[in-house]
């Protein structure tokens, strides 16, 4: 089966499909689209895909999503055989999945809209987006803190799932929107949590975690 | 002569030749000033300055514009004539940083493998092998020359890693201009500048351009190269301390890798371009 993202590097919202893509060792080809300058996104070929003129467009055979959250579910559900990142067995996990997904909107809309103002000139309204952005996250920030009180590392449950993933990026990325981390110390410790997962994969904005060297001694 | 009144004198890219509409028109700021770009004709762009009209001309694939009556030239590039390159003007990234800090940035090869890890460097490739720089009095340019880097993917055409060659100049305080080996075609160098459009003394946008031989890759991978490249130094240079660039030696310690560094910091100085550095404004 193919499956093809047309894809926008410095987006937020497409690196979160290459990030559970790569988690989870899926095959994809990627179609460059020009986002800046060239607004390819809004260009008569990709409304016809994406009539909502957004990215990621991904398809596969059969189908073509528009909505990032549905390609993280429909990934998850197809090409992760432990059942965990869509824990479809476990439906109290699931509905918090469900809820931090939706979440994971808010983000894209407050961080996501400041970033690409910042960054590329977006006209937005500024002052409301930055205050959207910290009730977002304290609201993360405030969660995490209750899990981590409870021994728990990850937004749904013990382990990782399409939540943790859709609400990362936009998360790890605020500082290029000008918003630091140093007042959320949960949300720095979930982060890191995520980035030393196994084939964890970068983006511009967020770096590899330094290899910590290792503490073995040499013999002498 | 003030940094600003230095910073005067030059040519600055405010907008990509083919931005905007007949009709439409942009603000944006330069040296401190609220301008006006708009475009009254498919020509050209016009530049107002609080009701004055300034001085535009278009030139690799940017407009141009100068508060001075009397400014330098816009520095030349001669390949931009040569009709088989691929011309690719990659947009616009804004910068919280000072101007001199993302030309500065553009001509370090030490930081490679670590920001642009897989990309422009890895490791254990991570020495920096001698280099030459100087100073050409006749052009009044910083060049460093001879310089050589292995890199996992030098460009969108390259095919696994190679050892590339770089050529840098600055022509201008707020421009460089990088030549490197061209993978598909090693006789040639690829050209790829980075235009500087100073906000501020700490806030910058960043037009990067480059002139290359790749009949292949499509407009759009061509363009997201760049801006991944451009986007991992962003984060870096938003985080360099103090916001302005020092040029006065002693703030630092330089090491041997940072020779063009250190030239062009002298270069600076000695032109009186302290319009984004840390010692005078």
């Amino acid at each position: 089966m193919t499956i093809t993202l047309y894809n926008y590097v410095l987006s937020g919202n497409c690196y979160k499909i290459r990030l559970l893509a790569s988690l989870l060792d899926i095959n994809y080809e990627t179609i460059a689209v020009d986002f800046h300058p060239g607004q390819e996104h809004k260009s008569k070929a990709l409304l016809k895909l994406n009539p909502a003129g957004t990215l990621p467009i991904l398809v596969t055979d059969g189908h073509v999503f528009t909505e990032t959250k549905d390609m993280l579910t429909w990934l998850a559900q197809h090409h992760d055989q432990s059942n965990t990142w869509w824990p479809a067995n476990n439906s109290d996990q699931l509905t918090r999945v469900v809820q931090w997904l939706e979440f994971s909107s808010r983000l894209s809309a407050t961080i996501g809209e400041l970033r690409l103002n910042s960054m590329l000139n977006k006209a937005i309204d500024v002052e409301a987006a930055k205050h959207g952005s910290k009730i977002c996250l304290r609201e993360l920030e405030s969660h995490l803190t209750e899990q981590r009180i409870k021994g728990i590392q990850w937004l749904s449950g013990d382990n990782p799932t399409v939540a943790d993933v859709a609400c990362f990026p936009y998360t790890a990325l605020s500082p290029d929107a000008g918003i630091e981390h140093d007042d959320y110390p949960s949300i720095r410790s979930w982060l890191h949590a995520l980035r030393s997962l196994d084939n964890f994969l970068t983006m511009p904005g967020i770096h590899e975690l330094h290899e910590l060297k290792s503490t073995q001694k040499i013999s002498p | 002569m003030s940094g600003y009144d230095h910073a005067l004198k030059y040519w600055y890219p405010v907008a990509m030749a083919d931005e905007l509409d007949t009709g439409q028109s942009k603000h944006t700021k330069l040296l401190n000033t609220d301008i006006v770009v708009s475009r009254s004709n498919d020509e050209r762009l016009d530049v107002n300055a609080a009701g004055k009209s300034l001085a535009v001309q278009h030139a690799y694939g940017h407009a141009w514009t100068t508060f001075s009556d009397t400014p330098y030239p816009l520095f030349a590039i001669p390949e931009s004539s040569e009709q088989e390159r691929r011309f690719v003007p990659c947009g616009v990234v804004r910068v919280s940083c000072s101007p001199l800090r993302a030309v500065e940035n553009f001509l370090d090869i030490a930081h490679f493998p670590f920001v642009h890890t897989g990309v422009l460097g890895s490791e254990p490739h991570t020495e920096v092998y001698k280099y030459d720089v100087k100073i050409d009095e006749t052009v009044d340019e910083v060049f460093a020359t001879n310089i050589k880097f292995f890199q996992p993917q030098a460009s969108k055409s390259a095919e696994g890693g190679i050892e590339t060659e770089y050529i840098y100049r600055v022509p201008a305080p707020m421009a460089a201009v990088l030549y490197k080996t061209c993978p598909p075609k090693p006789e040639c160098l690829d050209v790829i500048a980075l235009f500087v459009q100073p906000l501020d003394e700490e806030t910058c946008d960043v037009w990067p351009w480059m002139a290359l031989y790749d009949d292949t890759s499509s407009m759009a991978d061509l363009i997201q190269f760049q801006q991944l490249i451009f986007v991992q130094d962003r984060s870096i240079l938003e985080n360099q301390m103090p916001r302005k660039l020092p040029i006065d030696p002693g703030h630092e310690i330089p090491t041997k890798a940072d020779l063009t560094s250190i030239a062009y910091r002298r270069w600076l100085k000695k032109r009186g371009a302290y319009y984004g550095a840390f010692e005078r404004s």
